[in-house]
């Protein structure tokens, strides 16, 4: 029963057409959805969650450094399924996705090693250090721009998702790394004290704008991620009937 | 409100320039993102309803050297 209806879904999102009507219902609401919560989040963070009895207010850099992270992690893994599916079979959709998923989850890599570098300076008093943490999430932005760049290298479509997408399957190891890596090799950024399952270590008064700011920027990375597959979407399927009519007579609500 | 006034706010404890800076640099990479995801989709449109009208108006002429 779940299987078969994971299965139509596979089908429907498969189909481009499919995915462009889909994508127009969703986008208006999930837009606004999206940049509220960031904002409610941050805003709890950054003005009203206790200040840190050790770190003081740098601290609060924690509110997009975290959501950063971990939007890049999980962004890549997506890469790495999309990449998947478009080498064993080349489904045109994970092709699309391949191309889409990408620039946002570069983007949040660079976020989060910026902001860790500016959190690191006043806590541990340098902006970098060759920690394997910090390594490995520096690999991870090359592993996001090599994605990108082989993309806009190679000039036929179908087979610059073969080769982004064996690129970004094998990645995959380095995402593991990254989110082992503070358990693995202890030198100096510190163990996660947030976690889905179990006992979170961090303060409640600053763990729930933490999840806020975190679920608005995910919701962020899904609305930059479906606007970039439409783009996609129309380009490749520019020679078909219902992109000509989409594109000189838009009907109402239909964009 | 954890802060005093709104100039606390601003300095973060001695820690501004790092926090600011921080958010600063997310903000700018996050809406560029944004902008250049939707900038993509209007030169996409646009391409495709030039390449239509220039199919269309070729159609028109062969029409008429026909008759």
């Amino acid at each position: 029963m779940v299987w078969q209806t994971i299965k139509r879904w596979y089908h429907m999102l498969g189909s481009p057409r499919y995915f462009y009507t889909f994508s127009s219902l969703v986008l208006p609401w999930l837009t606004p959805i999206a940049l509220v919560t960031l904002l409610t989040g941050l805003v709890w963070g950054l003005g009203f969650a206790p200040s840190d009895y050790q770190q003081g207010n740098s601290y609060r850099i924690i509110f997009i450094h975290v959501p950063a992270s971990s939007g890049a992690l999980m962004g890549y893994m997506a890469l790495g399924v999309a990449g998947l599916v478009a080498v064993v079979w080349r489904m045109k959709m994970a092709e699309v996705m391949l191309k889409a998923i990408a620039p946002f989850g570069a983007a949040l890599a660079a976020i989060s090693l910026v902001t860790g570098a500016l959190w690191g300076k006043p806590t541990w008093g340098t902006y970098w250090q060759w920690d394997a943490r910090m390594t490995s999430m520096l690999i991870l932005l090359f592993m996001y721009v090599g994605v990108i760049a082989l993309q806009n290298v190679i000039r036929d479509p179908r087979q610059a998702a073969r080769a982004a997408g064996l690129l970004a399957m094998v990645g995959v190891i380095n995402v593991i790394i990254v989110k082992y890596s503070v358990e693995w090799v202890q030198t100096l950024h510190q163990g996660s004290t947030l976690k889905l399952f179990g006992e979170s270590t961090i303060n409640p008064a600053m763990k729930y704008p933490l999840l806020i700011s975190m679920l608005g920027l995910w919701l962020l990375y899904a609305v930059n991620v479906l606007m970039r597959a439409r783009t996609e979407v129309m380009w490749r399927e520019r020679r078909s009937k219902w992109v000509a009519k989409l594109v000189t007579r838009p009907e109402k609500g239909e964009r | 409100m954890a802060f005093e006034s709104f100039a606390d706010f601003l300095a973060m404890g001695k820690h501004g320039f790092y926090v600011w800076s921080a958010y600063g640099i997310s903000a700018f990479l996050i809406i560029a993102s944004m902008v250049l995801a939707l900038r993509g989709q209007g030169q996409v449109r646009q391409t495709l309803a030039r390449q239509q009208r220039r199919a269309e108006l070729d159609a028109e002429v062969n029409d008429e050297s026909r008759t």
